[in-house]
């Protein structure tokens, strides 16, 4: 009984040693917590998870001041990548998903008063006070920032959709049940 | 039906899961025949029972998951392992053995794992395994083989209807020679026990070494016909007669030949049949030589040294475990890579 | 001769159905009522349209510029008029558009000028220049321009040039006919290739299921003097993969990692080099392919086809029987199902194939996969098929590319032998479409990233900068007079770091207020004219419009609609609170 307890005392002293070795050996410097949730983050920078852009909310994640579904951007993918880094229950997005869109300035109307150039997080737009502006396509994340500070309602979002370029093959249906 | 709009829109219209399962079941029929001629017809009697319970447990299950039964049940992979679990098991074990037998394999070890293709460990052997284990006293009566039995003396024994005890005096050749060692504390040696016993004949008389042949046979054709590889069952062969033959060498007095154990219990069985499951089996050709080879070493190393009368379904299990981290250090360099490692 | 056959492992052997359409000869399709050209034929950047609407064009006349080196040109198959620049259903399994030229033909076929040249007598970059102006892709159904792929590499000396003949997808006849009958003009444009290449070899692969195209083949060289080697290798699928045939005939074994340049050898379809030859010795461009046309129909055979055919026209000519339900483009292992058959012959489309149940039986169920390793022994690339299609079906991306997925080629035969029935090929091309889209995402989430830091650190600078001039401004004031200005000390001369949204309070606590009201003004001013530009707006082409843009017009003038009650003043409000932000160019 002793011996056996003696034995099940010394192995848990050693393995305890091992492991509190293998973490000051194995340090990771750094937190690169953040670094991988800002990955996973799509850095459409829109603010629309409550923080001033990604990195802001890849900070609050980690440092669990913040739930892991409020990127609408990111979608329920997002979530579920976030939920399988973390460790944490998925759970159903806040807001609704939406389709990827692009904002596009409608140019006949722009007066060229530059607040979508200072709204736009990632320089998406070009242009130069009292000239046409014109949004970069492939630049635009569809943040939809730009769209409220226009004073004649100029910018409108329109969902990106399917062509040659983007398209993708789908996953293969499984009807095992119809076949029976 | 299904209509994939997905190449390629040719399919080799003879490949299908059944064709396989079944090829397999008559890569069986050699040694099926070789046992029915030694021990009578029973051994017939308990593959119905096991493949009927086999099919009752596949429905069941399917039913109960949801799948399609007409496209599973005909797939023949349940009556495979039935096959297996009934020529491994006692032929003259109560019937209620092989039911549950099945049943084990067919429910625990292949559908709560995921059903076909899922199922990590061989079903046939985890029902061996969990049988001997629990019913360690009538998994290892084996009928004499000097027994002249009727059919229907034979049918009231498995029905329980006759009393087991006096006719169970026989053994499996391997038995015998584990039996008698330990009784003869050193005093008998293996040749001399080998000569006088009746079980295993040396290809000269009626034993079971015409039923591991007959397996042989059967596992020759199904690697002919590409069912299965050679690299596992050479692994197995291999692995088994290294030990066998160096402890042979070592010590005749104490020790069978390499060829005694590979002509009896499972070892043919395991070598073309079971070590080749590809479900529960490793996938690659250097994997599969490696899985086979140490399953033939595990299988001496218990069917000699440990307490069962047979190794092979424990060693396979084991192995099983060890299927997935085989597979991952035997990937083979692919199209393009061979020199780049 | 060779010496030597080199093997590839795994392969299969699926009935060839070949003899149907070699029957007759390459038959000359009729000219279609109206051609569509998409621009966007070959691998790489597209074209850029040259023409315009209603411009007359005559046959071989360019029509798309080749954009950037790795593109090829596009030209007019038949001279007629440009009816429309428009977006049209492409040879492509999603049956989605793309910008095609709509020619009417005028039923005249009248060539543009075309001049004859040597490649011997010019430079190595023109005569790659001209392939791409010529429009001269791999004719094999990759289409990827072939000038870009004829620069030797630095590093390794060209050895051999091997030249594509095997043809071994089932029911495809059209590069056997071509060798049969055109064998000394592909035996004259191998010469262009390697003397472009360089290569000390030239080894032309056919199976040996086409003696025909042999003889033929070995005639010609031996007409023309050549030291090419004929090789008749085994029909085998996908023998005619250019890694296996490579493969087969020298040994060396390319990678997906690597470029066969790499390993001093380069591999081009008969087909290719017939093109390239008509390009340089008769200045005619790629306007027309040959086809096989087979499968379920009356009268299978080989057609030269002008790109651009819709489909419908063509299979018209062979009559399809009553029970066809589909067609299909490529061969039947790597094809595709054609969702739209308006949808045009293009340079990729090598072969035509209608289908019926009886053709093609649907597949059995898909069952689970038993690990069987029946799909790993035939896989010509040596993958371990089973496992990909465990991880693609998982979505698990990056285990599907440690198991080399992108070094599968797609050649279904492992969906071909698979016992369970799994259409390994689709979780494949699913897996491999989701890697790159989400790759894509990742570059694009990336750039944002970096240009979203940037801005930052532009506007903190532009921050600091500013309150530092507003505090000299101070100073010098407070210097003259002695209560220094509220709106100064309220700022700090070095601010933290700002994001996007507080911008905008900081910001209104510098901005002095009377040049607010000007701009106030100036901004209502502006915003009254755009609303009297919005509605006097004519837009200028009204005519010349697609259905998306129609739909896109009816869009937005419903929401201008719902738009304009709105009250000025919420606008006004809103206009306030931005105008009092900083301007960059302050
Ligand atoms: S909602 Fe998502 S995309 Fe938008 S800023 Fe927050 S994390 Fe970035
Ligand atoms: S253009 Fe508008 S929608 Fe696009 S990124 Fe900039 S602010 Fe966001
Ligand atoms: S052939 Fe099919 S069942 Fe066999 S291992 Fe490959 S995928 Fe699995
Ligand atoms: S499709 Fe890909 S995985 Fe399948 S056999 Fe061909 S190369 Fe191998």
């Amino acid at each position: 009984m002793i011996t056996a307890l003696a034995i099940m005392a010394l192995g848990a002293v050693v393995l305890g040693a091992a492991l509190g070795y293998a973490s000051i050996r194995f340090k990771v410097e750094g937190d690169p917590l953040v670094e991988k949730i800002e990955a996973i983050l799509p850095q459409t920078q829109c603010g629309q998870c409550g923080y001033p852009g990604c990195k802001p909310y890849a900070a609050a994640i980690s440092a669990g001041e913040a739930d892991i579904n409020l990127c609408p951007p990111g979608g329920m993918d997002g979530v579920r990548k976030l939920a399988d880094l973390l460790g944490r229950e998925v759970k159903a997005l806040e807001a609704e998903e939406k389709p990827k869109q692009v904002a596009i300035i409608d140019e006949a109307t722009c007066i060229g008063c530059t607040l979508c150039i200072q709204a736009c997080p990632v320089d998406a737009i070009v242009g130069a006070a009292k000239q046409m502006h014109t949004i970069i396509e492939p630049l635009c994340t569809g943040c939809e920032l730009c769209i409220k500070p226009c004073p004649v309602e100029c910018i409108h979002m329109l969902p990106i959709t399917e062509n040659l370029d983007n398209w993708k093959w789908k996953y293969p249906v499984i009807e095992i049940k119809r076949a029976a | 039906m299904m209509n994939w709009t997905t190449p390629p829109y040719l399919l080799d219209g003879q490949a299908s899961v059944r064709r396989v399962m079944l090829q397999v079941l008559v890569g069986l029929l050699p040694g099926i025949g070789a046992y029915v001629w030694l021990v009578g017809p029973s051994i017939l009697l308990q593959l119905a029972l096991a493949t009927i319970s086999a099919l009752a447990g596949e429905a069941l299950m399917l039913r109960l998951r949801g799948k399609p039964l007409s496209l599973f049940l005909g797939d023949g992979s349940a009556i495979v392992t039935a096959w297996l679990i009934a020529l491994t098991f006692p032929p003259l074990a109560p019937w209620w053995l092989v039911v549950v037998g099945t049943l084990f394999a067919i429910v625990v070890a292949k559908h709560l794992y995921g059903g076909l293709g899922q199922n990590p460990f061989n079903p046939a052997m985890v029902a061996f395994a969990a049988c001997i284990v629990s019913f360690p006293a009538l998994m290892s009566q084996w009928p004499a083989l000097g027994l002249k039995l009727t059919f229907a003396e034979q049918v009231s024994i498995i029905a329980g209807l006759a009393p087991r005890i006096d006719v169970m005096s026989g053994a499996t050749p391997l038995d015998a020679i584990k039996t008698a060692l330990k009784l003869g504390e050193g005093t008998v040696d293996v040749p001399t026990l080998l000569a006088t016993q009746d079980v295993f004949g040396n290809f000269a008389g009626r034993g079971w070494e015409w039923v591991t042949t007959g397996y042989l046979l059967g596992g020759l054709w199904l690697w002919q016909r590409r069912i299965i590889t050679w690299y596992a069952p050479l692994g197995f062969i291999c692995g088994l007669s290294l030990l066998a033959g160096a402890l042979w060498l070592w010590n005749p007095q104490g020790f069978a030949s390499p060829l005694f154990h590979l002509f009896s219990g499972g070892a043919m069985l395991g070598a073309f049949f079971i070590v080749t499951d590809p479900v529960s089996g490793c996938t690659t050709s250097r994997g599969k030589l490696i899985f086979g080879f140490l399953a033939g070493l595990l299988a001496y190393t218990i069917r000699v040294f440990g307490g069962y009368p047979d190794g092979v379904a424990f060693a396979v299990l084991l192995m099983n475990l060890c299927v997935p981290l085989i597979d991952m250090y035997t990937q083979p360099p692919i199209f393009g890579m061979k020199n780049q490692r | 001769m060779l010496a030597q056959l080199f093997g590839f492992k795994g392969g299969v052997k699926p009935q060839t159905n070949k003899a149907p359409s070699v029957q007759l000869p390459i038959g000359q399709a009729p000219l279609p009522s109206c051609l569509f050209v998409p621009l966007h034929q070959n691998i790489g950047g597209a074209p850029n349209p040259l023409v315009v609407v209603g411009e007359h064009v005559l046959k071989g006349q360019l029509i798309g510029g080749a954009d950037g080196w790795v593109s090829a040109a596009v030209h007019a198959p038949t001279s007629g008029t440009v009816l429309a620049i428009e977006e049209h259903v492409a040879a492509h399994p999603s049956g989605l558009p793309t910008l095609s030229v709509v020619i009417e033909p005028d039923g005249r076929d009248q060539w543009i000028p075309r001049t004859a040249l040597d490649h011997r007598s010019l430079a190595p970059e023109r005569v790659r220049e001209i392939l791409r102006d010529a429009g001269v892709v791999g004719l094999g159904g990759a289409a990827f321009p072939s000038h870009a792929k004829l620069t030797p590499a630095r590093a390794v000396p060209m050895q051999d040039l091997v030249i594509n003949g095997a043809e071994c997808e089932p029911f495809m006849t059209c590069d056997d006919l071509l060798m049969r009958e055109r064998a000394e003009e592909i035996v004259r444009g191998i010469a262009i290739f390697r003397d472009l290449l360089g290569a000390k070899r030239v080894l032309i692969g056919i199976e040996d299921n086409k003696p025909e195209a042999i003889s033929a083949m070995n005639k010609a060289v031996l007409r023309l003097a050549e030291d090419y080697a004929v090789v008749a290798v085994p029909t085998r699928y996908p023998a005619g993969g250019a890694k296996q045939l490579i493969r087969v005939l020298t040994g060396k074994e390319v990678p997906a990692s690597k470029r066969s340049t790499e390993l001093g050898v380069q591999c081009f379809n008969v087909a290719t080099v017939y093109t390239a030859y008509r390009a340089l010795a008769h200045g005619e461009p790629v306007i027309s392919r040959i086809v096989t046309l087979t499968g379920n129909i009356e009268q299978p055979r080989n057609w030269e086809v002008r790109l651009g055919t819709p489909m419908r026209e063509l299979i018209a000519l062979g009559r399809p029987k009553a029970d066809t339900d589909r067609y299909l483009m490529g061969g039947p292992m790597m094809g595709f199902e054609i969702p739209d058959l308006a949808a045009p012959v293009v340079k990729a489309t090598n072969c035509l194939i209608a289908g019926s149940p009886a053709l093609f039986p649907a597949s059995p169920p898909e069952m689970p996969c038993i690990r069987c390793g029946a799909c790993a022994e035939v896989c010509p690339h040596e993958l371990q098929p089973f496992e990909l299609y465990w991880f693609s079906r998982a979505r698990n991306f990056g285990k599907t590319q440690e198991y080399h997925i992108f070094d599968c080629i797609e050649c279904g035969c492992c969906s071909y032998v698979c016992p369970s029935h799994i259409p390994l090929v689709q979780y494949f091309r699913f897996a491999k479409s989701e890697i790159w889209s989400r790759e894509r995402e990742k570059q694009a989430a990336d750039a944002a990233k970096a240009r979203f830091e940037l801005r930052n650190a532009r506007e903190e600078r532009e921050q600091a900068e500013k309150a530092e001039r507003l505090a000299k401004a101070a100073a010098a004031r407070g210097s003259e007079r002695k209560p220094a200005p509220a709106s100064a000390a309220v700022l700090p001369p070095t601010v933290e770091p700002v994001q996007p949204v507080a911008a905008a309070e900081s910001a209104e606590a510098v901005s002095p207020s009377d040049p607010d009201t000007v701009r106030k003004a100036t901004i209502v001013a502006a915003m009254e004219r755009a609303r009297a530009q919005r509605e006097a707006v004519k837009p200028r082409n009204t005519e010349q419009l697609t259905v998306e843009q129609k739909n896109e017009i009816a869009a937005i003038e419903a929401r201008r609609a719902a738009l304009k009650p709105e009250p000025a003043a919420a606008q006004g409000g809103r206009a306030d609170s931005a105008t009092s932000q900083e301007r960059p160019g302050e």
